[in-house]
């Protein structure tokens, strides 16, 4: 899984990582390679590890065991170094009551090693903020604002954003996206934990998506729509009795000369050979979305919910989990 | 009544998140009364020792202003005196603290809105607080006269003393809650709070330092800034004497009126915010504030300035008394003899002046301890989160804010010998000497405050979730020593543990290096072992 430890390619790696909190265990074997220059995506439901896995990687927790390596240092030893080259928003964002916005901003900048003051103007600017308001007085979207304000405003290699927009309304989500893409095309690294699913689908590069604190599916968006099912409508001449013998084709509904179904990627090609002789007259196909993909992996748990009402082993929270 | 809606469920919530906290203070202030009733029984044995008592006291302008004045020469009386001041202003500080924990500081949380936003009406909160204020320092009020009882004073009386304290704690937990509904924070409702009682103490005091004695030289008629006190109330009460009751309906008034304003201003604020407006700040940040120390002194120097404003005004009117010692102990023999136990010297004035330097030792202990609740503090749901996730190394932090803490003890330290030596030499016109020598007297003290900062830092690297308590106990340890200890007739290895008791007692003694070395290395190896601890564990957040 993970690529050549320190190379100059990847921003981090981390591998068969395990992190227990007491009896619970966290992180149970969790892997993850983030490329330099891609926007990561990092997807799961509450207390599947997401925060843990971030602060192990900022050295704010230690790890039981594995290996992670994080801009080619070692997060637990060369903290305050790797530091300097990255940014980070916590899911959480609290703040110091009595010092004002600006000053809560200036002061991260300054002890990560500075920050652009035009580049903090524009911020401000842009996510409506006002800087002169003391934190204890922020909503928890503008307490957010403040630490995205900060990271953006410096000038590093490295993002990591825990579930930076949970508490943006969807005007300033939209700033948020710009941002980030304005920072991909400048050729930064950000590591996005999310479990708003079109976020993740519009800005990253890859995913990984994370359940009980382990890895179960990693790759570009391309890379794991091929492992899921493509829907397909269409209308045809002639009758759809073959369509139900080809194997890869799933949940067929005939009505008339109208069918719906869904088909897995891998025999895509040879259910449309099929579809061709039967003289289509219209045809819409979906590509799975990335909720599909994640339901797929959070399918059991999710029969589990509606089934009864017991909360499924993948959603305990843990004592330093994510929220 | 839909807005009393869920009181009781609320009430329930407050008394189950304070049921450990709430015990312990009601026991600690029971256990205070039942001892210093037992030792005052010990100390004044005879009418004739109490008489002597009163008229000491009576023509002490110092006695009067810290004490209160004595209603009679009877025991239960001198114990009221006695008790009094310390147990109101505890009862006070705990009733105000109550209140607003359960109104402001849930709000800050974000649970009251959680709760909020279920079947509670928009007086249920407050009304909870009110409720568990209340049944507090009632149940204060039982236990005081229980521990009064217990040592043989009159039940009436003790009833009467315990409703005095219970009371005026009352009294002063309605004006926080008014305060709960003003101020824009749980912070500064703490502090105005704070400042009610401080002043109210103040005024008090004044009263009965201005008071006339009456012709039978025990009995003193208070000046009218008593009058103006919620404490000067509570003492017309006077239990043990001519027992009135009456006195406690201007104090209900009190109440009654600071329940109905609170009640009548919560409706018109927010929740989580005051009636009065936030002030606004800098857009952008001072140059100090760009490293650890400057983040750590800019968070600490507002807790510096409120406990230098009180080290002044206490060092000052300790020693400008201290020239009086002779006339407080007197003839008391044992009075004197205790004196001397505390003190340690045949010379009274120098004895005192050298237990006046361990009181402030064990104030500012107080200091250090409050300000290393910070680390916890920015730890537990704080921002340290993003700080260590910046350029700033664990060390670094955690130095900042020690340093904050070293340096603060220090100059709290030379301010209260300097002040103490000042009053006094004025007093005795040797200024210049009598400053230095007590300044030197403060400063000696420093070794055992850094015992207990070496405490508090390796109590949060090692157990940081109980970090905050266990600092607080050793803080308690040592003011228990150090005040019971002599009276208790506590035996050796009890006073040793406190750092305080291997101080040499400057000005009696001379400076002696040893324990002074040996107390700086104990804190030194405490505080790294704390370091130590806090570079290999977890963020605890």
């Amino acid at each position: 899984m993970v690529s050549s430890l320190g190379d100059m390619t990847t921003a981090i790696s981390v591998s068969d990582l395990v992190k227990t909190f007491g009896d619970t265990r966290a992180l149970d074997g969790l892997d993850l390679t983030v490329r330099v220059g891609e926007v990561h995506g990092l997807l799961g439901p509450n207390g599947s590890g997401k925060s843990t896995t971030i602060r192990i990687l900022l050295g704010l927790l230690r790890k039981d065991s594995g290996e992670v390596r994080l801009l080619g240092g070692d997060p637990w030893r060369d903290g305050v170094a790797l530091h300097r080259r990255l940014a980070y928003v916590p899911g959480d964002v609290n703040l110091w009551p009595n010092l004002s916005g600006g000053e809560a901003i200036e002061l991260l900048g300054r002890l990560r090693g500075g920050l652009d003051a035009q580049r903090r103007a524009d911020l401000l600017e842009r996510f409506d903020l006002d800087p002169t308001k003391k934190c204890r007085t922020y909503s928890k979207g503008n307490r957010q604002k403040v630490a995205i304000v900060a990271a953006f405003a410096s000038n590093v290699e490295l993002l990591v954003l825990d579930e930076p927009t949970s508490g943006l309304d969807p005007l300033m989500e939209t700033v948020f996206r710009g941002y980030i893409t304005e920072l991909k095309q400048a050729g930064r690294t950000a590591l996005l934990s999310s479990h708003i699913l079109a976020e993740v689908e519009a800005l990253c590069d890859r995913v990984s998506i994370i359940r009980a604190g382990r890895t179960v599916e990693s790759g570009t968006l391309d890379d794991l729509r091929h492992l899921t099912r493509t829907t397909i409508s269409v209308e045809a001449s002639r009758p759809f009795d073959g369509l139900r013998k080809l194997s890869g084709v799933h949940d067929l509904v005939v009505d008339g000369p109208r069918a719906t179904f869904e088909v897995d990627v891998s025999v895509l090609d040879p259910v449309l050979r099929h579809l061709a002789d039967l003289g289509v007259q219209t045809l819409t196909s979906a590509p799975p979305t990335l909720e599909e993909l994640f339901l797929r992996h959070y399918g059991e748990e999710l029969a589990a919910l509606n089934g009864n009402n017991h909360v499924s082993s993948g959603n305990n929270r843990t004592p330093g989990g994510g929220r | 009544m839909t807005g009393f809606a869920g009181t009781l469920a609320l009430t329930r919530l407050a008394l189950r998140l304070d049921r450990i906290r709430l015990p312990i203070w009601l026991l600690a202030l029971a256990t205070m009364a039942a001892a210093s009733a037992g030792s005052i029984a010990d100390l004044y044995p005879t009418e004739s020792d109490r008489l002597g008592y009163a008229t000491t006291t009576a023509v002490n302008v110092v006695a009067r202003a810290f004490n209160g004045t004595l209603s009679s020469p009877s025991l239960g009386a001198i114990v009221m005196v006695e008790i009094f001041t310390f147990l109101s202003l505890f009862a006070a500080l705990l009733s105000t603290q109550t209140v607003v924990r359960h109104t402001r500081l849930e709000e800050e949380t974000g649970r009251a809105e959680m709760i909020g936003s279920s079947v509670v009406g928009r007086f249920a909160s407050l009304t909870a607080a009110l409720l568990v204020m209340a049944g507090t320092n009632l149940a204060l009020a039982a236990l005081i006269a229980l521990a009064l009882v217990a040592n043989g004073l009159a039940v009436t009386g003790s009833l009467a003393a315990g409703a005095a304290i219970g009371t005026a704690g009352m009294a002063f937990g309605a004006l926080a809650a008014v305060a709960a509904q003003v101020m824009e924070g749980s912070r500064a409702a703490n502090g105005t709070a704070a400042t009610i009682i401080g002043a109210a103490f103040l005024l008090r005091a004044t009263g009965d330092a201005l008071g006339d004695v009456a012709d039978n030289g025990t009995e003193v008629t208070s000046a009218w800034p008593a009058w103006l006190s919620p404490f000067g109330w509570a003492v017309q009460a006077r239990p043990f004497s001519d027992e009135r009751w009456a006195a406690f309906v201007p104090l209900g008034l009190l109440i009654v009126a600071a329940v109905v304003g609170a009640s009548l201003l919560s409706g018109r604020r927010d929740v989580g915010s005051g009636l009065l407006r936030t002030s606004r700040g800098p857009a952008a940040a001072p140059r100090s504030l760009r490293n650890p120390l400057g983040l750590a002194w800019r968070l600490q120097r507002g807790v510096l300035i409120g406990w230098s404003v009180a080290v002044i005004v206490l060092s000052v009117s300790y020693g400008a008394v201290a020239n009086e010692i002779n006339t407080v102990v007197g003839d008391n023999e044992q009075m004197r003899e205790l004196m001397n136990q505390l003190g340690g010297s045949e010379n009274l004035v120098k004895g005192y002046l050298a237990f006046i330097m361990v009181i402030f030792g064990l104030v500012v202990s107080g200091y250090a301890v409050q300000s290393l609740q910070r680390l916890r503090g920015e730890e537990a749901g704080g921002p340290l989160e993003s700080v260590l996730a910046t350029a700033v190394s664990r060390p670094a932090w955690l130095g900042s804010h020690l340093t904050c803490a070293l340096l603060g003890a220090t100059w709290l330290l030379a301010l209260s010998g300097a002040g103490a030596g000042l009053a006094y030499g004025l007093i005795v016109d040797d200024p210049a000497y009598q400053t230095a020598t007590m300044l030197r007297a403060g400063l000696v003290q420093l070794p055992a405050v850094a015992v207990i900062v070496g405490f508090a830092v390796a109590a949060f690297g090692l157990v940081p979730q109980r970090s905050i308590a266990l600092a607080w106990s050793a803080f308690a340890v040592s003011v228990v020593v150090v005040y019971l200890g002599p009276l208790l007739d506590l035996p050796q290895w009890t006073m040793d543990i406190s750092p305080f008791t291997h101080l040499p007692a400057v000005p009696v003694d001379a400076i002696t290096a040893k324990p002074l070395l040996v107390l700086s290395a104990v804190g030194v190896a405490l505080g790294v072992i704390g370091f130590a601890a806090f570079r290999r564990r977890d963020l605890r957040l």
